[in-house]
């Protein structure tokens, strides 16, 4: 398609240029005069959207990378300091966490359109290929990258992928160990994965190119699913697909900034706020959501060898597809019986991750096996049967007849339910991970928050009431490493000055040395000291305790959440509903019983707490009406300082809160304003080729 | 020829990601104090980054897991041979399921002995496995008695 081009540049220079390196021709015949079918709808727009996202990925990425520690015991701590310390440093972070989700999105979409429309199939078969690779690398490098940030899912996801290579006969036990640098997951494994995962971006970028080669040589498929023959089946590249890229990107970048400002902690998993602990292993493990299809088939097969195997040929299968899918007619629209066969395998997709995301027990066993077979027969079975017994309609003559004949009749409705399907399907499975958590714990009551929603603010009073009570209270057993007095005086915090926040600083001592003689010392704390923790270290504080260390307060709130149950997480990713950590808190807190109820056995040294999972608790009840005197006048009541406390641990959690979704505001707006205004010039732009 | 150098030239590039020297020289043999386990206790020790548990079984424990036929096991091994004679109430086991290596909970399952949280593996009072994905028993590390009340890991 894109043959040698007849551009000429006019200018004397770009001329010598040109002759030598013939780039501007290149450019200009792949990407402005290069023909585009007519007929291309707004799934075609997924393309443009993911070479977006790798772009997107690689630059925060790097950026990243310049603040970040890739070793066991820093790397956890470098990630907060990366949110906490560096400017728009928790921008960053979440443009590429919730980016790599953004970008497994937009690839399935990708991948689902082109099985809808038989783009695989001659003679576009390397076109596939290529895409496949790339997606297998996309998976890898967001494995490892998962990695990074070292907390307890990292940790065990790490372990537990890496482990699927145990399964091979002989030599799989040192594969593995090849694989950690060591003899069990490390820091030579986090290492390396760092290295690697800064490396293999850039081997997807290289694939994308050849991906993109193999398109220009074989022409983009298109909803009709016949070639184009005429210049009357195209229009040019630039302005057209150009324009209508653009606009595809500034609406699926809404969706990206939803995440970003708004909801950054939705697609994530609780537990990767807890840093890594080679000693235990968390409830439930689970992958993103977007391995979690995979990581269901892995193990609805009670063989680990088989399962294994199925997990990965359920990726390899679709290098295959071409050969598996013999039917000449392209694109489904055509295919009766190939277009329900479709939209079952997508369910059957959506319902293996929704499995992927429940524990391995009783009925969703039973139910991934089922699904894991279907998955299976589509390929193996349905396709190779379709394109033999499938009788499919007419075809148009032409890509120019199939627009003609498609101007009366608008398809948008369908289009905007089968993307609204998506979507629900997406968020169906990217949140049910928060499912899994539900068993054996009640839920905790709703609380009205001052920081909940899209302008949801800090209340001074109540953080400043809330550091009391830490500070009278929680601070005899829990720690808050990472928040330091400075922080006391930053704008969104509890509104202290500077120099309240050095005398407040001032009250502590703080370990410091050695001095000139070798010894170590103790001074007056300064704002740049980090708050002390009450044990030494964690073995320390568990032996004082009764065995259970009491966590470190600094993230608490993120990392503690209780399962929402279908269908309200999907209600929650409209609402913004964010808040599982602080009504947990809050629930938890107020929720000691006296006497445990008839028939629960109590173990030694546990207390009976309604919102405790598993409500034996090692913690004594932590407070009791009167024993903090606010200065406010404020009720001195355990409700009062329940709902304080988590204020102020909200906001050490989360100390850009208020930047956050005042930008996201400001991001929005404009947005919105993009969008609508490449619509139009897109509508401007195609109004003579529609 | 050539081929002979790439691949001698290669083989550096794959062998720096063995475990390095320092690494093979913490995972040197431990020695463990069993005198502060009480009967049907256990505890964690870590070697080479591994989890042992180590369990002072009880007499009933015992009994079970030597009583088991071995055609009921996907994993068939006797009691004794995961046990050092004369020392039949030490359990010594590697903490890892053989599934995808998590950590599973000593004293839980419906076996009371294991029981692997991730997949639902679980295991007998010997460690062996008797229900869920995971293909093998816990692994037994090598040990030997030094004395009735002292074991050295490795």
């Amino acid at each position: 398609m894109s043959g040698p081009s007849d551009f000429q540049p006019t200018n004397p220079a770009l001329k010598w240029i040109e002759r030598r390196l013939p780039i501007m021709g290149l450019v200009h015949s792949s990407f402005v005069a290069y023909p585009t079918p007519r007929n291309l709808n707004y799934w075609w727009t997924f393309g443009a959207i993911l070479s977006f996202m790798l772009a997107m990925q690689i630059a925060t990425g790097v950026i990243l990378a310049m603040h970040y520690t890739p070793h066991a015991d820093l790397a956890f701590k470098s990630v907060e300091l990366i949110v906490r310390d560096v400017n728009f440093g928790w921008l960053l972070r979440n443009m590429h966490a919730c980016g790599a989700s953004m970008f497994f999105f937009a690839v399935y979409v990708h991948m689902f359109r082109g099985l809808y429309y038989g783009s695989y199939k001659e003679p576009r078969e390397v076109l596939w290929i290529l895409g496949v690779i790339i997606y297998l690398l996309m998976m890898a490098t967001g494995f490892m990258g998962y990695v990074l940030p070292w907390g307890q899912m990292s940790f065990w996801g790490a372990t537990v992928i890496t482990n699927l290579f145990s399964a091979i006969p002989y030599v799989g036990e040192s594969i593995v160990t090849l694989l950690w640098g060591g003899y069990a997951v490390g820091n030579p494994t986090l290492n390396r994965f760092f290295s690697l995962h800064y490396l293999l971006p850039f081997v997807i970028a290289g694939v994308v190119v050849l991906h993109v080669w193999a398109l220009h040589v074989a022409g983009q498929n298109n909803p009709a699913g016949v070639e184009m023959k005429t210049e009357k089946d195209s229009v040019p590249f630039t302005p057209h697909a150009t324009i209508k890229d653009m606009f595809g990107v500034s609406v699926f970048l809404l969706l990206y900034a939803w995440f970003i400002f708004y909801m950054p902690n939705y697609l994530g998993d609780a537990e990767n706020y807890v840093p890594a602990n080679p000693g235990v292993t968390p409830a439930h493990i689970v992958p993103e959501w977007y391995y979690l299809p995979f990581y269901a088939i892995l193990r609805s097969i009670p063989n680990k060898l088989a399962g294994v195997v199925a997990m990965f040929g359920a990726i390899i299968i679709l290098a295959f597809l071409p050969w598996l899918d013999s039917a000449r007619t392209k694109s489904s629209k055509y295919r009766p019986l190939a277009k329900q066969f479709f939209w079952i395998f997508v369910v059957v997709c959506i319902g293996l991750g929704y499995l992927g995301a429940q524990p391995p027990e009783g009925i969703y066993v039973i139910v991934g096996r089922i699904l894991t077979v279907m998955y299976f027969a589509y390929f193996l079975v349905v396709l190779p049967l379709l394109a033999r017994i499938e009788k499919p309609r007419p075809l148009p003559n032409s890509i120019a007849d199939d627009v003609l004949a498609k101007t009366g009749s608008k398809t948008a409705p369908m289009v905007s339910t089968v993307i609204a399907l998506m979507i629900a399907g997406g968020l169906f499975v990217g949140s049910a991970q928060n499912v899994s958590a539900a068993e054996g714990q009640q839920k905790p009551p709703a609380n009205k928050w001052s920081f909940s929603g899209p302008f949801g603010k800090f209340d001074r009073g109540a953080l400043q009431r809330g550091l009391k009570v830490y500070k009278e209270v929680c601070s005899a057993c829990h720690g808050l490493s990472f928040v330091a007095f400075r922080n006391l005086a930053d704008p969104g915090g509890p509104g202290y000055s500077t120099a309240q926040a050095a005398a407040f600083a001032s009250e502590y001592k703080i370990k410091d040395g050695p001095n000139d003689q070798g010894e170590m010392f103790e001074r007056p704390g300064r704002p740049a000291d980090y708050f002390p923790s009450p044990f030494p270290n964690e073995q320390a504080a568990r032996a004082a305790n009764g065995g259970a260390a009491p966590p470190d307060l600094s993230l608490i709130t993120k990392a503690r959440t209780y399962g929402r149950g279908f269908p309200t997480f999907i209600f929650d990713f409209f609402t913004q509903y964010q808040e599982q950590g602080p009504d947990y808190l809050v629930a938890l807190l107020q929720g000691y019983e006296d006497k445990p109820p008839a028939g629960f056995n109590l173990p030694a040294g546990s207390f009976y707490n309604t919102y405790f999972p598993g409500h034996a608790i090692k913690m004594p009840k932590p407070l009791s009406d009167g024993q903090v005197t606010f200065d406010d006048g404020s009720p001195a009541t355990v409700a009062q300082y329940a709902k304080d406390v988590t204020t102020f641990l909200m906001w050490a959690a989360e100390p850009h809160m208020e930047a956050r979704k005042r930008l996201g505001l400001q991001v929005f707006v404009f947005l919105i304003l993009l969008a609508g205004l490449l619509y139009f010039t897109k509508k401007k732009v195609w109004a003579t080729a529609h | 020829m050539a081929a002979v150098g790439a691949v001698a030239t290669a083989w550096p590039f794959i062998s720096q990601m063995n475990p390095d020297a320092a690494t093979i020289a913490a995972g040197a043999p431990i020695e463990v104090d069993l005198t502060p386990i009480a009967e049907g206790q256990d505890i964690k020790v870590f070697w080479r980054g591994k989890p042992i548990y180590i369990m002072n079984r009880t007499k009933k424990q015992v009994e079970e897991a030597q009583k088991v036929p071995l055609s009921s096991l996907p994993d068939p091994q006797t009691d004794q041979q995961r046990t050092k004679a004369g020392h039949e109430q030490w359990l010594v086991v590697v903490g890892i399921c053989t599934h995808l290596g998590c950590i599973p909970i000593a004293h839980e399952g419906q076996y009371d002995g294991f029981f692997c949280p991730c997949h639902g593996s679980v295991y007998d009072t010997s460690g062996r496995i008797r229900q869920g994905p995971a293909p093998a028993n816990l692994a037994v590390p090598p040990y030997a008695f030094l004395s009735d009340t002292k074991i050295q890991i490795g």
